[in-house]
């Protein structure tokens, strides 16, 4: 009991930091803009295509393409704010929301036609390391520690660099930002662009550990959602520790009962928080 | 800068639209959720029979998995059946006892491995294809699904890839197996086990919930019963798993075998995992995925994994056999089948690429058989039928609690060896009679 008690926690703690990346750019993007992403999963399934089609046409290394697939991110964040979100950002959210929701199908749709629905899977086995009678594979240590590098990344921009902390003024008060002489404009397509890049980097760890097909971002979308509720929605780090969260339930709750009741106890608990605080565990009163 | 966004907005769309349009008069359809594509007309694939003066044309309908998570299976079944196709037609068809040539057409579309779409089809099949006689999709859940349809309709079909035994047991009188049933389909691997390691006692279930793989298990788990084994896990995933890791944590310490899964891709995935928790067992059996040429993939994974197959290039079925077991023989030998395979193909023919022609052999015997393509006449043959193949024996049961029951077809199990070059080989090892090599419980990690 003992050893599967560890094992299973340490899977699913390495998994957690990869939940919390994707998260966080559903985070980021509602926090700076007040924006529901809807397009989230196929971000994240993009992720994981361009890492297979580099991993499979360009022999790259799939932990070296996280990079390439990180340039892809933010620029397909940048072009969906520029055609989709821009213009609606002021309206009301459900306005952002269907807006969100068309890339969301246009993006399966193209998948689907070039694609087509059938499962991925990126041949690369590292094996795995154990210690005594605990077993961690290195694509979840590796993803996790990629999970982690992004994170750090997204703290020292937001933080220590001058566009970051313009997009936290303009997520705390995009009038005053302006007045400032702050390009607002650029600040939120810049933001939508980062949370879509951290969403393609969640998914390029995810395909490194999984196969996939064009559908699976959709799972994470729907995992992202519960942790930014449980992380406090707009609140990156929370959306970590949220991730984290939901990462250990999903590895100790099999112990106990079936898995195919992990969600079943999931988004009870999502709908429990939203009950009882609305704006999440880690959100502002 | 409205302008140029408005431009980027417009061709985006109208290329987005201008794809999706593509994607639909695309021959393959490939959408797991056909309700989000799902066209007004399915894309229709056919092969017209040959041009033979006088010849009537025989059109056999089927859906077949072109994508989605069956893909592997369903194109192999398609491959065999192509190959069969291609060789009647070239040999001139078939004659009935009125002297009437047949030839062969086909009319099949692309059921996306989905339950929902596969009766819709199998409707439209029989109704606006006017197909004469039908062969299952690939998968039991599927075939099941189909089966209705064509008893509905009153058109015999021969179902193949869908080893449940379940679909038998409804009253059906028009259904025919082509697969050794799910419930023989892993008491095999617990012989091999007892054979290896009279002490194991502990064995670990870990299953798709779909309808076949729940069947075999339910069959399994009874006859390890029966063996005095205990099944210390008995778990079940959904389809769509890939993070098996909470499963293969709840495996036991001790545990002797781990045995179960289910198609291809799910259990690619759980052998893949497995290897690389390092998980110390003295046997893994699996469904489906081992006997494919394809497992090879997985590398050092692959190694000593069991797994049930209805077909191998190597089983020994032959003319000789049949007249010394006083049984009549039909079709090409397994040499010849195997080879006009490769040629065809350029792989090595899988146990899904033998049933998809055997199932068309089945009909074609019949249909010889009774000179006729009547479906009661056909029906007739099917039920007298007790031959010998390159696929084996095969026979039908006749009652009516399990009527259409493959009775005379046979498993074989292969294992994964390693050869000297470093590569991966699988070989029959059990039965022990008909096997060229000897099981091996795994090596300890």
């Amino acid at each position: 009991m003992l050893q599967q008690l560890i094992n299973s926690l340490a899977d699913g703690f390495l998994l957690g930091f990869v939940y919390g990346l994707a998260a966080m750019g559903l985070s980021l993007i509602w926090g700076v803009m007040a924006v529901i992403n809807l397009a989230h999963g196929p971000v994240i399934t993009v992720g994981m295509l361009t890492t297979y089609l580099l991993f499979v046409h360009a022999g790259l290394n799939p932990y070296l393409a996280m990079i390439v697939v990180a340039g892809v991110g933010l620029a397909l964040g940048l072009l969906i704010y520029v055609t989709a979100v821009h213009r609606v950002i002021s309206a009301p959210h459900l306005s952002s929301l269907l807006a969100t929701f068309a890339v969301n199908m246009i993006m399966l749709g193209l998948f689907n036609a070039i694609f087509g629905g059938d499962q991925n899977n990126i041949n690369y086995s590292l094996g795995s390391l154990s210690i005594g009678f605990l077993n961690l594979t290195y694509a979840r240590l590796l993803a996790a520690l990629g999970a982690v590098a992004f994170t750090v990344f997204l703290y020292l921009f937001l933080f220590f660099t001058r566009t970051g902390k313009s997009i936290r003024a303009v997520a705390n008060n995009r009038e005053a930002a302006e007045l400032m002489g702050i390009p607002s404009a650029r600040m939120l397509a810049l933001s939508f662009g980062l949370g879509s890049m951290l969403a393609a980097v969640a998914g390029s760890l995810i395909s490194t550990i999984f196969p996939f097909t064009i559908f699976s971002g959709g799972p994470y979308e729907l995992k992202s959602f519960v942790i930014c509720v449980l992380g406090g929605l707009g609140n990156p780090l929370g959306a970590l520790l949220g991730g984290l969260a939901l990462g250990l339930m999903e590895g100790v709750i099999p112990i106990w009962m079936p898995t195919s009741w992990v969600p079943v106890v999931e988004f009870g608990l999502f709908v429990l928080v939203l009950v009882v605080k609305p704006a999440g565990l880690l959100g502002a009163k | 800068m409205r302008t140029w966004q408005g431009t980027l907005l417009s061709v985006l769309l109208a290329g987005s639209l201008l794809l999706l349009g593509c994607g639909q008069e695309a021959p393959k359809p490939t959408a797991a959720k056909p309700e989000a594509a799902k066209p007004e007309t399915p894309a229709a694939a056919e092969k017209k029979a040959p041009e033979v003066p006088g010849a009537k044309t025989v059109t056999i309908g089927f859906t077949a998995s072109k994508s989605g998570p069956l893909k592997t299976e369903g194109e192999r079944q398609i491959n065999g059946f192509n190959l069969w196709m291609e060789q009647v037609n070239a040999k001139g068809g078939i004659t009935l006892a009125d002297g009437t040539k047949v030839v062969f057409a086909d009319k099949h579309y692309d059921d996306e491995s989905n339950k929902d779409r596969v009766q819709e089809l199998y409707t439209r099949l029989i109704n606006n294809d006017k197909a004469d006689f039908l062969i299952s999709p690939y998968s039991s859940g599927l075939a099941d699904a189909s089966a209705v349809i064509a008893q509905q309709y009153n058109k015999i079909m021969v179902t193949t890839g869908a080893a449940s035994d379940s679909t038998y047991s409804k009253g059906y009188t028009l259904i025919y197996q082509a697969y050794t049933p799910a419930s023989r389909y892993l008491t095999g691997a617990l012989d091999i086990l007892a054979k290896l390691a009279p002490a194991a006692k502990k064995i670990a279930i870990i299953h798709e919930k779909d309808k076949f793989s729940t069947d075999v298990v339910n069959a399994l788990k009874s006859y390890a019963a029966t063996k005095g084994y205990q099944v210390v896990l008995f778990e079940g995933y959904d389809k769509d798993t890939t993070d098996f890791g909470a499963f293969i944590n709840k495996i036991p310490p001790g545990t002797d075998a781990v045995m179960g899964g289910g198609h291809f891709a799910d259990t690619s995935t759980l052998t893949k995992q497995l290897h690389e928790k390092k998980v110390n067992v003295k046997m893994f059996a699996f469904l489906v995925a081992p006997p494919e040429p394809k497992f090879a993939e997985l590398g050092n994974a692959c190694l000593s994994v069991i797994g049930p197959s209805q077909w191998e290039p190597a089983v020994k079925y032959s003319p000789e056999a049949a007249k010394a077991l006083g049984m009549e023989w039909f079709g090409p030998t397994v040499t010849e089948f195997d080879e006009a395979y490769r040629k065809k193909y350029n792989e090595e023919p899988s146990y899904h690429s033998a049933g998809g022609y055997a199932a068309a052999m089945i009909l074609q015997a019949a249909i010889e058989k009774a000179g006729s393509i009547d479906t009661d006449k056909v029906k007739k043959a099917l039920d007298d039928m007790k031959l010998m193949s390159f696929y084996g024996v095969i026979q039908f049961a006749n009652a009516k609690e399990n009527h259409g029951l493959q009775t005379g077809h046979e498993m074989v199990y292969i294992q994964w060896f390693k050869d000297p070059k470093g590569g991966f080989v699988k070989q029959i090892v059990w039965p022990e009679a008909a096997a060229p090599a000897k099981p091996f419980l795994c090596p300890p990690k």
